[in-house]
């Protein structure tokens, strides 16, 4: 079965920056080939899991409340399926680390992290949580979250403007949009 | 009108010709149960499309809209993603009643789902006892959330718990009492015998001010027992992050998430067929005309109709109102609704005797 | 001020008086205490309200700096100091039963300089954890990575507090229960959607009802304070934004005056202007989101989209002129960044009008909501004694019937010009905080509507050089942030850098009085009541 391209309503794939990495991800799945029921259901999976990606409510500073921007009247992430916002880290697909993380917050991050359902999906918003930003030489800041979880989106900015999230989200679906889901690992027993 | 017990009976009859009695009754149970579960889920989806596009326009936003047309499949998509959702095994929980929760909660819904006439005709059973076997299996519901909190291992679980227990066992008397006022007034149980004495006037209108009042009850406390809006103590997600659900994922987080849905949609119907006539038409007494245009339309759209007219009442309430705190959520059940489901049941009975009602 | 000094030299023959820009006084550690409470106590001086305490690093030795006013008469302010020569093992008397701001504060010296208070009842760490090795605000500190590299272990948190007493064979140290054994304690935060950012309580409860809430702080501290001696004033303006992000503005400007009146920069009459309305609309902003994170903890999610909406207004005006949303970066020494852009003045009287309308729609919705009314009323009356003992300022300590507001009492940029009024109630309660709020953005909006007409010309920004050295001494700012009394304190000497600085948390006053009024509520109320102190996290930790 074919791969399609990856594609997001309403903004043409030449709009968005990093396609290289996706791309050649897409050429390799044609390359290998993929079956056409597990084909069409993991199309099935990627639509529902990309468009509805709920995250979890988890803030530590400014960009939290741009964050909470974006949730509200003007940016409204409810339209691309971004819709509820859960508190408990078993129902969220995706975190957003938006602010510092210090050093007492590092083990709680991970253990929130771990307390998420597969699959889940790490959203580094502001420049805090991507390298330690403005505080990156102090005693007690993590540089980068990276350190502690995987990053699947880097969004820069101190704070990121809504809009600038808005796109990591959507960076983030197309990233889901190319997920192998069934027999993954076969795959990589091939090779 | 059209009545769908005509198509039932043809179905019904055109098996027995060729099978045996045991058979018909077990196809016809197996195409009943499907149908019921689908509808079930169907009518979940849309509930949940539709709270998001009216709290969307409560709140001055769009709402969903990129998924199909004006986001209407953006509840499907939810759904598939809860489906292949990882279902976390926690450590320390009961492990038994964790994983019977959901299903008990589920259950309970379905159980008075089937009971829900939809429209003339099409009612998957019809009891003698209706109003009773409603009343009975709706609150089962309260008991998976008391396994879920409880078996959680979790404190908030355990507050969400007991705060849902306490306020189901108070919010159900005042929802018992004010059906129990209309039931005098109907003088029957059966929901298709309710239905049937509102050909004329529906009871809300036939009952003067006590109906109207234990209408406005029933709302209250169905909206109560749903756990939903000002009454969402047991999730409170400013307080107790998820409330009793916060340790479940994947399905059993959906099953949750569905019947709480569903509850609102059941809360909904029978306020609808107690109160407002179930599927039957608005009619008024003496107007040939009008009464027969009205029957033009189907049963089942006045059905939903008026059910999905509560809901958005409901939905309404919840998108506006602050969330009471446990205390006061007793007092208004203990200190007003019950003193006033009482004596409206009083006056309810003297209209009866005294044949005061249209 | 002779009555003062009488008293003082009463209480401490030994003290050293210093007339600075405050008077200054230095006492043994042994006076301390008797000092601090004939301040207090004295008619003439009432020194009711610690508004800072802070420990420094002197080199030689440990000094801590006791700054205090009199809620009497705000304007009068005095400086205590004491020390310690001790760099081993430094002891220190408490403060903490004569001013109770001063528990949490004695904490957070233990923490950065490692001076214990004797008989302070709960001498633990407040920022970092207790395998934190070090003590960062000491200048010999190890800062690098190495010395404390980053750990993901998650520890259980002890239930001990320590307290170190004198008694008959010198200092001994003790441990304290928190809680009781059959205490049901839940754990509020850090990760939780009501405690605004990560805060923790721990809070033992008896049913619904709390029965003590033990705050934890600390994971958002970011060093900033120690962060600051490395860099020059310039630098430094950009931490400020960062500290209470939702009054980012005003915040900078304490530290813009304190800088340029020690270093004897005059700023233009338009630059003051603009920094007021700049203030005022930050202070706009900051009190709807407020009023909205508030409602939504109460569970009226329609109201927090309202004031979002709202707040959006106010963030394209400043997106405009600063290109900033949240953090503007604008105001610098001398001066602002950038002039202001030629729609402002347009778009913010379209605003004025727009808010008012808003503000009665709030009203409507929500003030008058009997739920929200029932939940206000009566629920965590903070007393005006609590209040001062704790230096709770700002709206909050308004509503119990406080007058602090530092725009009346001290007026600086351009508030000695306008006329607004200073909004107290005596309630103390939730509803009194949170209608508090929505009066002083009405009163924000008319102080608004008198300066955006009289905007003089000029120079938006006065030419400095471009490396800024203080004079050698200390400096004090006060100035009137969203959430309180924001303070800056700067010890200079003579470098382009400071030796110590210290920024005057509004926040951290809100936070420790919430054991006490939360006491006898309920779950809910302790959402309610956090709601409507309206703190912010990393205004505390820094």
């Amino acid at each position: 079965m074919e791969v399609k391209d990856i594609k997001i309503k309403g903004i043409p794939h030449e709009e968005f920056n990093d396609n290289e990495y996706l791309e050649k991800y897409v050429e390799e799945l044609r390359a290998n080939g993929v079956g056409i029921v597990t084909g069409v259901l993991d199309d099935m999976i990627n639509w529902g899991r990309s468009n509805s990606m709920w995250p979890l409510t988890f803030a530590t500073s400014c960009c939290g409340i741009e964050f909470m921007s974006v949730g509200a009247a003007r940016f409204d992430f409810a339209r691309f399926g971004f819709e509820v916002t859960r508190n408990s880290p078993r129902q969220a697909d995706v975190i957003v680390v938006a602010g510092t993380i210090v050093d007492k917050m590092a083990p709680i991050l991970k253990r929130l992290y771990d307390q998420m359902a597969e699959p889940k999906y790490v959203i580094a918003m502001g420049s805090c949580a991507i390298s330690g930003g403005p505080f990156c030489n102090s005693y007690c800041v993590v540089n980068g979250v990276d350190k502690i979880i995987p990053v699947d989106v880097f969004v820069p900015g101190c704070p990121p403007k809504p809009e600038a999230l808005l796109y990591g989200m959507m960076q983030l679906q197309r990233k889901v949009k190319v997920e192998r889901f069934m027999f993954k690992d076969k795959k990589k027993q091939d090779k | 009108m059209f009545d769908f017990s005509i198509v039932t009976t043809w179905v019904d009859q055109f098996l027995r010709t060729y099978l045996p009695e045991f058979w018909v009754l077990a196809i016809e149970f197996v195409v009943v149960g499907v149908v019921m579960l689908a509808l079930y889920a169907v009518i979940a989806l849309v509930l949940i499309y539709f709270e998001r596009k009216i709290c969307a326009f409560f709140q001055c936003r769009l709402g969903p809209n990129r998924v199909g047309p004006y986001g209407i499949f953006q509840s499907i998509a939810d759904m598939l993603k809860m489906l292949i959702k990882e279902i976390i095994p926690i450590n320390h929980t009961d492990k038994l009643l964790f994983y019977l929760a959901p299903f008990f909660v589920v259950v309970a819904s379905f159980l008075t789902f089937g009971a829900i006439p939809f429209g003339n005709g099409l009612q998957a059973f019809d009891f003698n006892i209706g109003v009773f076997y409603l009343l009975a299996v709706s609150s089962l519901g309260v008991i998976g959330i008391l396994m879920a909190g409880w078996a959680s291992n979790n404190k908030y679980s355990m507050i969400g718990a007991m705060r849902s227990g306490a306020q189901l066992v108070s919010y159900e008397l005042s929802a018992g009492l004010s059906l129990l006022t209309m039931v005098v007034l109907s003088g029957d149980l059966q929901l298709s015998t309710i239905i049937e004495k509102q050909s004329d006037t529906w009871f809300i209108f036939q009952g003067h001010l006590p109906a109207v009042v234990a209408f406005v009850i029933y709302l209250i406390a169905g909206h109560a027992e749903t756990n939903r809006g000002p009454f969402d103590l047991p999730e409170a997600e400013s307080e107790l992050t998820a409330g009793y659900h916060t340790e479940y994922s994947g399905l059993q987080f959906g099953m949750f998430y569905l019947a709480e849905y569903l509850n609102m949609f059941i809360i909904a119907s029978i306020a609808t067929t107690v109160f407002l006539g179930g599927w039957m038409p608005f009619h008024i007494g003496g107007l040939d005309g009008f009464n027969q245009v009205m029957d033009y339309i189907p049963s089942v759209v006045w059905f939903f109709g008026k059910a999905f007219a509560l809901m958005f009442l409901s939905l309404w309430v919840r998108w506006t109102f602050p969330r009471l705190r446990i205390d006061q959520l007793l007092h208004l059940e203990w200190k007003y609704l019950l003193p006033i489901n009482m004596v409206n049941l009083l006056i309810m009975v003297g209209i009866v005797l005294l044949g005061w009602y249209f | 001020m002779e009555a003062i000094k009488q008293l003082i030299l009463a209480t401490a023959p030994e003290a050293v008086l210093e007339e600075k820009a405050h008077l200054t006084v230095t006492v043994a550690p042994d006076d301390l205490r008797a000092l601090a409470t004939a301040l207090k106590n004295d008619p003439a001086s009432r020194f009711d309200f610690l508004i800072q305490l802070t420990g420094v690093d002197e080199g030689e030795n440990f000094s801590v700096i006791y700054f205090m006013t009199s809620t009497d008469d705000m304007t009068r302010q005095l400086v205590v100091k004491t020390y310690t020569t001790d760099r081993e093992n430094p002891v220190l008397p408490t403060v903490s039963d004569i001013w109770g701001t001063a528990l949490l504060n004695e904490r957070e010296v233990f923490g950065f300089l490692g001076i214990r208070f004797i008989g302070h009842p709960d001498m633990r760490h407040l920022f970092l954890t207790e395998r934190w090795k070090g003590y960062p605000l000491r200048k010999d500190y190890d800062a690098s990575r190495e010395a404390n590299p980053v750990d993901v272990t998650s520890y259980p948190m002890s239930d001990h507090s320590e307290t170190w007493v004198k008694g008959k064979d010198g200092i001994q140290h003790e441990k304290i229960q928190l809680f009781e054994e059959d205490d049901y304690v839940l754990n509020i935060g850090p990760q939780h959607p009501a405690t605004h950012g990560v805060l923790h309580f721990r809070t033992a409860l008896d049913g619904e009802i709390i029965k003590k809430i033990d705050v934890n702080c600390g994971y958002i501290h970011r060093g900033i304070e120690k962060l600051s001696e490395g860099l020059t004033y310039p630098q430094i303006l950009h931490f400020t934004d960062r500290l209470d992000y939702l009054s980012a503005h005003i915040n900078r400007h304490a530290l813009c005056i304190c800088v340029e009146k020690a270093a004897g920069i005059e700023v233009t009459d338009r630059t003051e202007v603009i920094r007021t309305i700049m203030d005022e609309l930050t202070r706009i902003t900051s009190h709807l989101l407020s009023w909205a994170t508030m409602c939504m903890d109460m569970g009226a999610l329609t109201a927090f989209i309202y004031g979002m909406r709202d707040r959006e207004k106010i963030m394209d005006i400043f997106e405009e002129t600063t290109g900033g949303r949240l953090i503007q970066n604008y105001n610098v020494i001398g001066g602002v960044m950038a002039d202001l852009h030629p729609d402002f003045q347009r778009k913010v009287k379209a605003f004025i009008p727009y808010m008012r309308e808003k503000l009665k729609e709030y009203h409507q919705l929500y003030t008058g909501n009997v739920i929200a009314v029932n939940r206000m009323i009566g629920v965590g009356v903070l007393s005006k004694e609590t209040a001062i003992s704790y230096a709770v300022s700002g709206p909050v300590g308004r509503a119990s019937g406080l007058s602090c507001d530092l725009r009346k009492i001290m007026p600086y940029s351009a508030y000695g010009k306008v006329e607004f009024k200073e909004i107290v109630r005596h309630e103390g309660d939730c509803m009194a905080r949170y209608l508090n709020r929505l009066d002083e953005i009405e009163e924000s909006l008319h102080i608004l509507e008198q300066l955006i007409d009289a905007i003089p010309e000029g120079e938006y920004c006065v030419k400095t050089k471009p490396i800024i050295r203080l004079p050698e001494g200390e400096y004090f700012q006060r100035v009137e942030a969203a959430r309180g009394e924001f303070g800056v304190y700067i010890q200079s000497r003579g470098d382009k850098t400071p030796w110590r600085l210290k920024f005057r948390s509004p926040s951290m006053a809100l936070v420790s009085v919430m054991d006490t009024i939360c006491r006898g509520a309920k779950v809910a109320d302790l959402v309610t009541i956090g709601g409507s102190m309206d703190y912010v996290i990393p205004d505390i930790d820094r």
